[in-house]
């Protein structure tokens, strides 16, 4: 199941609003899945900014390589070293300890025009 | 999240797929399957890094029932078989294995195969799922044009090939196993009993470490496979397959070597036995060895993070001086390792390279294969 707390776009990411008016992002449960053993992550660095499906990063598995989008336009205020150092982190903890990037968000009204979870979840059927 | 590079074993849509004797035991077990080489295959159970682990640290089997299997009988079938692969056959015991490379007359890699000897006058030979069609084709054309008294058959569509690989793994077979396999020594095959099902045992493999490939009736194999699990044997597919196999620096057909490259070119002559005589491809070998070679197969590692894929190009620092045939995360190692080709002059271990990870340099170096060797 996918969090209700956060929303989600169709290249598979999330975004969160957090407390202190920043924006975490990440890959969903479908996306780690579906690459497999996640072995390295290419992020942007903090001070970077970023429009709203921009490329952000690379996500490489051993099957494969795939481009990050950011779900939301901003500057990067923080990067996650956790995932840096340990890429499997995003495989074991995708919605928690893996996150990938903190954003803050110069478009917030972006976040209203991604998918709520539910809305997520009817598209990943339509994707089988 | 876009998907940009699928790895190459990914190949073809699922059209007309065939199916081994053990898919509805990978089903069962969970495996995520991928059409590979006309057959649906599994990619992975658990995950392809904790596959290629257990066959590092325990004990994995594979279904590999993909790859061809014709046996050769017949009082011509030595000789047959000596003058189409570059393995001296006549001189090989029964109850030997050897592997060689079945070349064209350009000594351009047909496939890369294991000729198994049986028996005096029987031979079992194992082609790449990919090439088995090729190679049948091609071992009947001689046996045509050479007027060959042997007989061909395919036993592919009625075994299953099984590798039981990784330190374990004879004592997860011996266990059920009719044979002494202390007795059975690397490269030697036998034929005996897997749980009163009588087999071929092969002491072969394709992950650098001891191991098993047997061969079963299709009726009996889904069994067996079950029973190598439930006593310890991770299944494991395609993937860490892949993974284990670049890290023991072994050749994959249709990436790392095809019927364009020589058997010298991929740095292989030692499987080239030159005083064998007469063998197809031999005298362009002979000309390829005189006249000298202009490129030639070699491993890196990363210095950096990364992964490198087939078909990245290989960069000095000037430019491009070649390509990426196949590379992988080394989950043994904890870096990115491949082969490529590269002109002779930047083949030297420890000579710095280059990749172009799409678009990225990532720095490299060129090292000795394997990348692994197991202890002994």
């Amino acid at each position: 199941m996918n969090p209700t707390d956060r929303k989600y776009s169709r290249d598979h990411e999330w975004a969160k609003d957090e407390d202190d008016d920043t924006i975490l992002v990440g890959i969903t449960d479908y996306a780690q899945e579906h690459l497999g053993d996640i072995v390295f992550l290419e992020l942007p660095r903090v001070g970077a900014t970023l429009n709203q499906t921009e490329k952000l990063g690379e996500v490489e598995s051993v099957k494969s390589v795939s481009d990050l989008f950011s779900p939301v336009s901003g500057e990067i205020v923080a990067v996650n070293q956790v995932v840096v150092d340990s890429p499997e982190m995003v495989n074991e903890d995708p919605y928690e300890q893996g996150w990938l990037i903190r954003v803050k968000p110069s478009q917030p009204a972006e976040m209203d025009g991604l998918m709520t979870a539910a809305d997520y979840e009817s598209f990943l059927e339509s994707l089988d | 999240m876009t998907q940009q590079h699928e790895s190459s074993l990914i190949q073809e849509e699922s059209a007309t797929l065939k199916q081994t004797a053990l898919f509805q035991a990978h089903v069962s077990l969970g495996a995520q399957m991928v059409p590979f080489a006309g057959w649906e295959m599994p990619i992975q159970y658990e995950g392809i890094l904790a596959e290629a682990r257990a066959v590092r640290s325990a004990v994995g089997i594979f279904d590999v029932s993909h790859m061809g299997r014709v046996e050769i009988t017949g009082s011509d079938a030595a000789q047959f078989i000596h003058r189409l692969v570059t393995a001296d056959v006549l001189n090989m015991p029964f109850g030997r294995a050897r592997y060689a490379f079945i070349c064209n007359e350009a000594g351009g890699i047909i496939d890369d195969t294991i000729v198994y000897r049986l028996e005096q006058e029987r031979f079992l030979l194992v082609p790449n799922a990919a090439n088995a069609d090729e190679v049948l084709a091609w071992l009947n054309l001689w046996k045509d044009r050479w007027a060959t008294q042997v007989e061909l058959r395919v036993l592919t569509y009625e075994t299953a090939l099984i590798a039981l690989q990784g330190p374990q793994a004879e004592e997860i077979l011996q266990a059920v196993c009719s044979v002494d396999l202390s007795a059975v020594r690397p490269f030697r095959c036998v034929e005996g009993q897997i749980s009163g099902i009588p087999g071929i045992i092969c002491r072969t493999g394709y992950t650098g470490e001891n191991g098993f490939e047997i061969i079963l009736p299709d009726e009996a194999a889904s069994s067996i496979w079950l029973d190598f699990n439930e006593r310890g044997a991770t299944p494991c597919g395609l993937g860490a397959r892949d993974v284990l196999r670049l890290e023991a620096g072994l050749l994959l057909h249709g990436s790392d070597i095809d019927s364009s490259v020589t058997p010298l070119e991929a740095g292989m002559e030692r499987y080239v036995n030159w005083e064998q005589g007469e063998f197809i491809g031999l005298s362009a070998l002979q000309e390829s060895k005189r006249t000298g070679l202009s490129r030639t197969l070699v491993g890196f590692r990363l210095l950096e993070r990364g992964v490198p894929r087939h078909g990245y190009t290989i960069l000095n620092g000037q430019g491009p001086i070649g390509n990426v045939t196949s590379g992988t995360y080394s989950p043994t190692l904890d870096m990115g390792i491949g082969l490529g080709y590269v002109a002779l002059e930047f083949s030297s271990p420890g000579t710095s390279i280059a990749l172009d990870i799409r678009g990225r340099r990532v720095e490299a170096e060129v090292v000795t294969i394997p990348f692994y060797s197991r202890k002994r």
